[in-house]
């Protein structure tokens, strides 16, 4: 995993907010609430991971802002010491717009899950992302709707047997990184709350990153889908389950081969046009190594990685591409929102009661003495 | 501005005009410029247009015709008129959409050149009206109908401008503008000024435009059809400088002073529908003010960024309609729960569901009122004149930042689109609004030691003791870290909370907190000149002008009435109660069915009776008239009539 931007003076998305005075711990970021999702919920690794990165980001602590809609993940920012709006359900994104437009010197988060944002929230998402405002999406995938007791959720797998689906659910679920990169998302990621190091490197990247960047993190919920992501978390299938993409890197994964890498890998589709995974060797049927797919985020053209997300499992998940998708440099909606009230700003320079006086006194008037 | 000789000059106190045409003839830039004359001239006037909801419906028919009424007096007036005295009618259709609402002896200038077999088939005519002007059976024979081929003559007279026929029939407006302005003595300068502005980048259409309208002035001149020029003294006004303005105009000027009296950037989150969406365009010019515009994706987006906004320490606002209060509600009760300053912009127009998107109406109230889940009061502000729209903006600004919370504006359609003069305030005369931020700690510990042991902690519901309003801490604040949402919080410490009789505690205070902001108040102004009146007539918002004009025709004729007329809906005013009890009788006119009567009905226990209609279009001032005599008759016993000593309509 890597978390080198590659990019030479490219913005940092934390590059206007001040940063602290001293070193700071976790602890400095953990509020005096008692956290209270269920005993094993995946909530709390990603909790932890926060805490224990917010201080490598070294931000100002009063100029960091959580913003949530409704869920269990979306408690989030009662647990951290930071400024934070728990808001409604699905509007995350728009009320952390109105932020990140408003305030240049903050550093903006949306905790979501996946049907707060894919569901009811599903418009401000996609629009978000498309806008690309500097914020950084967090969505707690657990194909599952937690807090309303277990219905399916839009990432659920068709045919699923909940509590509103006695027979079966109907729905075909989103791919939530197919969903991003098709909305043009310029930072589309996606991480586990089990891999500690993995989530963090991924954070890291997604709050450097200038834009909206977007992070899929799937995320057990051991009361009402336990099990979901066994396949990507178990030691004996995790190999073969889980497709790592590194940025420049030839995309390899399953068992090791005598080489110690990766028995398969991926390679262009031409048929198709997609990407499909081979065994890596010199057998008959088998691909050599150096014709595999290189890993390239910040290529403009996000048709590879759509194609590379097209990898996941709809149903249950025995494989699934993690890592960081897709990074490219796009100008970002805030910056450009500021930029022309600062030019007009520029172009009308003056006191703002003197202004005002003038703009309502202008047209057409008449004087009676 | 000389009156022609050879022609008879007739002095008038007061006239309506309306011009009517199809959609793409230009009716409404015509109404516009000829109100801008009128102004300048230094007349009192108040405007009303109507035009349908299709940008362009089917040529020629009844549905695609769109009219501008302007009322212009040598006096002070209060509305657009109940019937034109002139009628500009620019095709069949035109003539017989209007035709009803006009009163016998009305002139009717009608464009000869579209009266084809064609555009009176789709205007429903069986035989052209025109035909039989003068006969036995002359369908306009109450009329003073004045034939006139502007088309034709437009086309003369912007030959040289090597147009095509249709470029140049497009100038028909003007030459109509033109011919208008001669009859009643309108400064042509102003009009000459802005086409030239206008269609700077297209000569020949900027030359046909200004040739068409003067060739209209000079027809007017020298034809022997036209052998009257009226005119129409000044109105006496209060000294100062004016301009004429819409309603929305004035209204996004509001907003923008919001923000510079109280030192905060504006930040626009709006979603476009009419007839608010004039708001997001005019502000959207005004960046240099630091205002910021967001054109978000839906209504919910738009409201969510403009909380995001506030909360990060800008005023922020969100415009929309009737519909698009509906999409919000849940986002203004988490603006209510959070207690963050926030306009709710709501420019009325006719409903249930999308309506009469471009016809006025007041049916929001109980929508403002009530149309949130739980107990979750807001206060509503509401203007009364396009005008006043910047007023009630600075006092919904004052109000949401003062008391951190979100506030209704109710505009409406007819404000929204309909002008009058208006006194251009001095900016020394306008209130200043104290954002006070949070900027340290507010509470000591429970554990701190001493009496005069320092605050340490940050509650971010720890109220203020005379507006109960909660500190406001925006992000970037050291110390003042705090996490805010939709969920209850505990009274102080704002941490969420489940206690029942906490819940208690803070419905009552959010209540209480709104209720407050009546001490703020100034008395209730009312109108009550002889003080014997036994009946109240009370309003709100754009009926004050057929209200007044109402209350003054029954003055007139000699009987005793008081007009109330209310900004504020929620908190009423204090003083509301003992004046209602002052009267026998209260009258509440309004377009809806009766929404303000139903609240006065429950708080004040009185029996209100209410006149309404729900019509798309303002009251007129008669019927009101006639709403009041009713209730004169009731009060006093006696028969009331209101056709003497008034000689003729008044304004």
């Amino acid at each position: 995993m890597t978390t080198d931007l590659n990019f030479p003076g490219l913005r940092s998305g934390v590059e206007l907010v001040p940063t602290a005075d001293g070193p700071q711990t976790g602890k400095d970021f953990t509020s005096d609430q008692e956290v209270r999702w269920c005993p094993g919920c995946g909530d709390y690794a990603v909790l932890k991971a926060v805490q224990g990165f917010l201080p490598d980001l070294g931000l100002r602590r009063e100029n960091i802002v959580f913003v949530s809609g409704i869920g269990c993940s979306s408690r989030f920012p009662y647990y951290l010491d930071t400024y934070g709006m728990h808001s409604i359900h699905g509007r995350a994104p728009s009320i952390a717009t109105g932020i990140a437009t408003a305030r240049e010197d903050l550093s903006v988060w949306v905790v979501t899950g996946d049907g707060d944002a894919l569901s009811i929230g599903g418009n401000h998402l996609i629009h978000a992302l498309r806008r690309n405002v500097n914020m950084t999406i967090l969505l707690f995938n657990n194909r599952i709707y937690g807090l309303t007791k277990g219905q399916y959720s839009p990432t659920s797998e068709a045919g699923k047997i909940t509590k509103s689906t006695p027979m079966g659910s109907l729905d075909h679920p989103f791919n939530p990184v197919s969903l991003a990169l098709g909305a043009e998302g310029s930072f589309v990621a996606r991480t586990i709350d089990s891999d500690r190091k993995h989530l963090t490197a991924v954070l890291s990247a997604a709050a450097a990153h200038r834009g909206t960047s977007f992070v899929e993190i799937y995320q057990n919920c051991p009361i009402f889908n336990d099990g979901a992501f066994d396949a990507i978390k178990n030691n004996d299938t995790k190999a073969d389950a889980i497709i790592p993409l590194v940025h420049g890197e030839p995309i390899r994964f399953g068992a090791p081969d005598a080489s110690g890498q990766g028995a398969k890998g991926l390679v262009r589709d031409t048929e198709t046009g997609g990407v499909r995974v081979v065994e890596v060797g010199s057998e008959p049927g088998q691909v050599s190594a150096d014709a595999l797919l290189v890993h390239d985020a910040h290529n403009p053209d996000p048709s590879t990685a759509f194609a590379i997300s097209r990898l996941t499992d709809s149903g249950y998940l025995n494989q699934s591409p993690i890592g960081i998708f897709r990074q490219v440099e796009r100008p970002t909606y805030d910056d450009q929102a500021r930029a022309q009230v600062a030019d007009a700003k520029a172009a009308a320079p003056g006191d703002r009661a003197e202004k005002l006086a003038a703009l309502i006194g202008a047209g057409d008037t008449w004087t009676v003495a | 501005m000389s009156i022609q000789q050879g022609k008879q000059v007739k002095q008038l106190d007061r006239v309506i005009i309306r011009f009517a045409g199809d959609s793409g003839d230009g009716m409404q830039l015509t109404g516009d410029r000829f109100t801008q004359e009128s102004a300048v001239f230094g007349n009192d006037l108040v405007t009303l247009p109507n035009f349908p909801a299709e940008i362009r419906a089917p040529q020629g028919t009844l549905p695609g015709v769109s009219s501008f009424q302007v009322h212009l007096a040598d006096h002070d007036i209060l509305t657009a008129g109940d019937a034109p005295d002139v009628l500009v009618a620019m095709n069949p259709a035109a003539l017989k959409a209007n035709l009803g609402d006009l009163p016998k002896g009305a002139t009717i200038i009608v464009d000869t050149h579209d009266f084809t077999a064609r555009n009176l088939a789709k205007a429903g005519y069986d035989t052209n009206p025109l035909d039989l002007l003068g006969d036995s059976n002359d369908p306009l024979g109450a009329f003073n109908v004045q034939p006139v081929d502007l088309t034709g003559m437009t086309v003369e007279a912007v030959k040289e401008f090597g147009l095509s026929r249709k470029d140049a029939a497009r100038a028909k407006n003007m030459f109509a503008l033109g011919l208008l302005s001669w009859m009643y003595g309108r400064p042509t300068e102003p009009t000459t000024t802005f086409l030239e502005k206008r269609f700077a980048k297209v000569a020949d259409i900027r030359d046909a435009n200004i040739a068409a309208f003067k060739a209209g002035w000079n027809y007017g001149e020298t034809t022997e059809t036209f052998v009257v020029q009226y005119e129409i003294k000044p109105a006496p006004m209060a000294p100062g400088t004016y301009r004429n303005i819409t309603g929305n105009l004035a209204l996004a000027y509001g907003l923008i002073a919001g923000g510079v009296q109280s030192g905060l950037p504006v930040f626009l989150g709006s979603y476009p529908i009419t007839p608010a969406s004039d708001i997001l365009h005019e502000l959207s010019k005004h960046k240099s003010f630091g205002v910021t515009t967001f054109q978000a994706e839906d209504e919910i987006a738009g409201v969510g960024a403009a909380i995001g906004a506030s909360f990060a320490g800008a005023l922020g606002v969100t415009t929309t309609s009737g519909p698009g209060i509906a999409l919000k509600s849940e986002a203004i009760g988490l603006a209510v729960m959070t207690e963050l300053p926030l306009l709710v912009v709501d420019v009325q127009r006719g409903g249930p569901s999308t309506g009469l998107p471009t016809k006025t109406e007041q049916a929001d109230l109980l929508q403002a009122m009530f149309g949130r889940n739980g107990e979750a009061p807001l206060p509503i502000v509401a203007p009364q004149s396009p005008g006043d729209c910047f007023d009630a903006a600075l006092e919904a600004a004052r109000i949401a930042i003062t008391y951190r919370t979100p506030v209704m504006l109710l505009s409406d359609g007819y404000l929204a689109n309909g002008s009058e003069p208006w006194r251009i305030p001095e900016l020394a005369d306008l209130p200043t609004i104290d954002p006070a931020f949070a900027t340290e700690p507010n509470h000591r510990p429970a554990n701190a030691q001493g009496e005069d042991a320092e605050a340490t902690e940050f509650w971010p519901y720890l109220r203020d003791e005379e507006t109960l309003a909660r500190p406001w801490a925006v992000p970037g604040t050291p110390g003042l870290e705090h996490r805010i949402g939709g969920l209850e919080k505990a009274e102080g410490h704002g941490n969420i909370s489940y206690d029942p009789a906490n819940h208690d505690y803070m419905v009552r205070t959010r209540q209480a907190k709104v209720d407050r902001i009546a001490e703020s108040l100034p008395p209730l102004v009312v109108d009550d000149p002889s003080g014997q009146a036994r009946v109240l007539v009370i309003g709100w918002g754009s009926t004050y002008g057929p209200i007044g004009a109402g209350v003054r025709r029954v003055r007139k004729a000699g009987y005793h009435v008081a007009q109330v007329h209310l900004r504020h809906l929620n908190p009423f005013p204090k003083d509301l109660g003992e004046i209602l009890a002052r009267y026998d009788k209260v009258l509440v006119p309004e377009m809806n069915l009766g929404q303000l009567s139903l609240l006065l009905r429950a708080k004040y226990l009185v029996d209100a009776v209410g006149y309404n209609q729900v019509r798309g279009l303002p009251l007129k001032a008669a019927d009101v008239a006639d709403a009041i005599g009713e209730l004169i008759a009731q009060a006093e016993g006696t028969p009331v009539d209101l056709t003497s000593p008034v000689e003729e309509a008044l304004s």
